[in-house]
């Protein structure tokens, strides 16, 4: 039995996405991993916004804003992994490290 | 040639006068400070100019023209303007302090010769002059309160010229605090001044002084106008500091502590006499304190060895003079008469001290001296002029100025002043022929002073001018372009040879022949006063009073701070913020992931606070 994919999937996998996310955030220690799960929380928020403007019918016909910001959401994003990687590279060549219970020189 | 007209301006020479000294001062202390050389010539120089001009302005008649700087204009309420005054009292002060100011400064040349601080000594002498001309020619009591203070920094800096001696480092900060007390009281009387007549220009004052009826604020005004006089011209009870100044060089003490600065407070009262006339509650007081100062320094000067201090205290009870003829009425123009003798035999004995000093090698304990007549004649005779002149000796300067103010009381029934001055005339001749006697005439001592020899004529000329002075100063060829004012010359007094001449004649046969019977070819003091030799015990006193008060002021001031400020003020926000940073400081845990756990409590917070 076919049903129509209403507004409400797209947010139940968004929210997956994002906890799943937000969990590799807080207990994994590989700087990269916690990198990507980043990412990953991101792609949770990009899921959502489309979905919001696709479900969104003005006038008989769904909007497309949405999908139009998020290649510009994509593209910068894509600049700041750069930015990212290159933290962690740095900061790798100085510590020899990506772990970060091993990155706590700010402890008091 | 309109640069040679303006220079010829009473305006301009007015100026001058006051400006010169300080653009040389100022020089010496930023160029020459380390050529002391050219330092003391530079001083001299403008010494002279100054003594010049002061003759030239002297020489012409009053001058209204004077241009003055407005200062401060509140409207119709309060203005001040840095303004000259040149009449007649201005002109003659100008010329006794240009006079005595120039031959100090001369003298200081021989006297100073191989000081360390000779730049600073002569740029503070400049300072000085700056200062003290700026009293003279002041036509405001705020401009003469200024000045007023400048002279107190500029005594303060040559009391204490040799620093590194603690005594002398001490004696200034004495004179400093000790003035300021009387300042204060100086100051307030300007207020009240200002406030019954609602200016503080002497001629609009003096417009305004017979409209005055509050007569009780007036006597107050008054009074605490005569506060600046007795801190500045030492008498009793802040008398203290006089005596401790001598600290200082010895021409400084000549033209500082003897002839100008201590005067300013007779000059300033004599500037004001409108107004102590109009108070005749005031006036009594003034009269009286200057015949107790006259007294009590009499008394001490009895029994003191040291040849400034007896010089010193000797100066205290001249100005009890010159201060009490204030306090009389009518008998102002008396006391500046004795001002003006007084500078001239005062300084000249200064000048005498200060040679004898310097040949004995800075010994200043007369009982040391001894036997200098024949060592430094002209310094001996010189100084026997001065003494003469001091203790009235008939037809010398002093003499007719002492009878003047003396002749001024018994006129006006001020008995008690009277009789205080006349016991001061018993006085006076002995212990300055004491002085005389131990130091100069008997025998050779001690080493330092069978060693002296004669000063140089650097030294000896000043003396030898200022000898002149205290001879003929009183009479109307000197006195007569100088004091134009009213008739205090030797003509008033011939004819009326009184109760009082005859009277201070006894006194001085008395004290001179007393002095000799007691202290001829003694070795050392046959008589022996702790009460006086001591001053009285007034520093002692002072010295327990300020114990006393400061003591229980501090022990207040400790508790209020150990108990009081230090509890609420400092330790209760020190404690709140170290609790709050101790508190906060569990958060910081060092871990990434922690900081993004609090992080995203706080976001999920947040969204429940804004939803619900």
């Amino acid at each position: 039995m076919e049903t129509a994919l209403t507004l409400n999937h797209f947010l139940l996998v968004s929210g997956l996405l994002f906890a799943i996310g937000l969990a590799g955030v807080l207990v994994r220690r590989n700087l990269i991993v916690i990198f990507m799960c980043l990412e990953l929380m991101l792609a949770a928020a990009n899921l959502t916004l489309v979905a919001f403007s696709r479900f969104n019918v003005v006038d008989g016909e769904p909007a497309y804003d949405g999908h139009v910001l998020l290649f510009f959401i994509i593209t910068v994003a894509a600049a700041e992994v750069a930015v990212g990687l290159a933290i962690i590279v740095a900061l790798f060549r100085s510590r020899e490290t990506t772990d970060v219970t091993k990155i706590n020189s700010m402890k008091h | 040639m309109p640069l040679l007209d303006t220079l010829q301006t009473a305006n301009f020479q007015a100026w001058a006068l006051l400006l010169l000294p300080l653009i040389v001062a100022a020089f010496i202390l930023v160029v020459t400070k380390r050529w002391s050389g050219i330092s003391s010539l530079l001083s001299v120089g403008s010494a002279l100019i100054t003594l010049l001009l002061a003759i030239k302005l002297a020489a012409g008649g009053d001058s209204t023209e004077i241009g003055s700087l407005p200062w401060i204009d509140l409207g119709d309420t309060f203005r001040v303007d840095i303004g000259l005054k040149v009449d007649e009292l201005s002109r003659g002060m100008m010329l006794i302090v240009t006079s005595i100011g120039f031959l100090v400064h001369l003298f200081s040349l021989g006297y100073m010769k191989d000081d360390a601080g000779k730049s600073r000594y002569f740029g503070g002498l400049s300072l000085f002059m700056f200062s003290m001309t700026g009293i003279v020619l002041a036509n405001n009591f705020v401009m003469m309160f200024i000045f007023w203070e400048l002279v107190g920094v500029s005594s303060y800096i040559l009391i204490g010229h040799w620093y590194h001696k603690n005594s002398a480092a001490e004696a200034a900060k004495k004179a400093f605090l000790t003035n300021r007390i009387g300042d204060f009281g100086f100051m307030i009387g300007i207020l009240l001044v200002w406030v019954l007549t609602g200016s503080i220009f002497f001629d609009e004052i003096q417009a305004a002084v017979g409209g005055i009826t509050n007569m009780a604020l007036l006597n107050g005004a008054v009074l605490c106008v005569f506060c600046g006089a007795i801190g500045k011209s030492a008498q009793v009870p802040l008398h203290v500091w006089l005596p401790d100044a001598m600290e200082g060089p010895t021409p400084v003490s000549a033209l500082i502590h003897a002839a100008t600065m201590v005067a300013a407070g007779v000059f300033m009262l004599a500037r004001v006499v409108f107004l102590i006339e109009a108070a005749d509650m005031a006036a009594e007081v003034i009269a009286w304190i200057g015949g107790i100062t006259a007294l009590v320094a009499a008394l001490m000067a009895l029994q003191q060895n040291d040849i400034k201090r007896i010089l010193a205290y000797s100066t205290l009870s001249q100005l009890g003079y010159m201060i009490m003829a204030q306090g009389i009425s009518g008998g102002s123009d008396a006391g500046m008469f004795h001002l003006y003798t007084h500078a001239f035999f005062k300084a000249l004995l200064f000048l005498g001290a200060g040679a004898v000093i310097y040949a004995c090698h800075h010994e200043q304990n007369i009982w040391k001296m001894g036997g200098l007549r024949r060592k430094m004649p002209i310094t001996f005779w010189t100084f026997a002029i001065g003494t003469a002149a001091l203790i009235a000796v008939p037809f010398t300067s002093g003499f007719w100025s002492k009878e003047a103010i003396l002749e001024a009381a018994h006129e006006q029934h001020m008995h008690g002043p009277y009789w205080l001055g006349m016991i001061v005339a018993f006085l006076t001749p002995f212990y300055m022929t004491r002085l005389v006697i131990v130091a100069f005439l008997g025998g050779v001592r001690t080493e330092e002073s069978a060693n002296a020899k004669e000063v140089p004529a650097v030294m000896w000329a000043p003396l030898a001018v200022l000898a002149f002075m205290a001879l003929f100063s009183a009479y109307g060829f000197i006195a007569g372009p100088l004091l134009a004012r009213g008739d205090a010359d030797v003509g008033h007094f011939f004819g009326h040879i009184g109760l009082t001449a005859i009277l201070s004649f006894i006194g001085l046969i008395v004290g001179v022949a007393g002095a000799f019977f007691l202290y001829k070819d003694k070795k050392k003091d046959p008589i022996n006063i702790p009460l006086f030799a001591n001053k009285f015990y007034i520093d002692e006193i002072y010295l327990g009073l300020i114990r006393i008060f400061q003591d229980t002021l501090a022990a207040f001031l400790d508790f209020f701070d150990r108990f009081v400020l230090d509890p609420v003020v400092v330790r209760f926000p020190a404690l709140s913020v170290m609790s709050a940073g101790r508190f906060l400081r569990i958060f910081q845990v060092g871990n990434v992931q922690a900081y993004a756990f609090y992080f995203g409590i706080a976001v999920v917070a947040l969204i429940l606070f804004l939803i619900l």
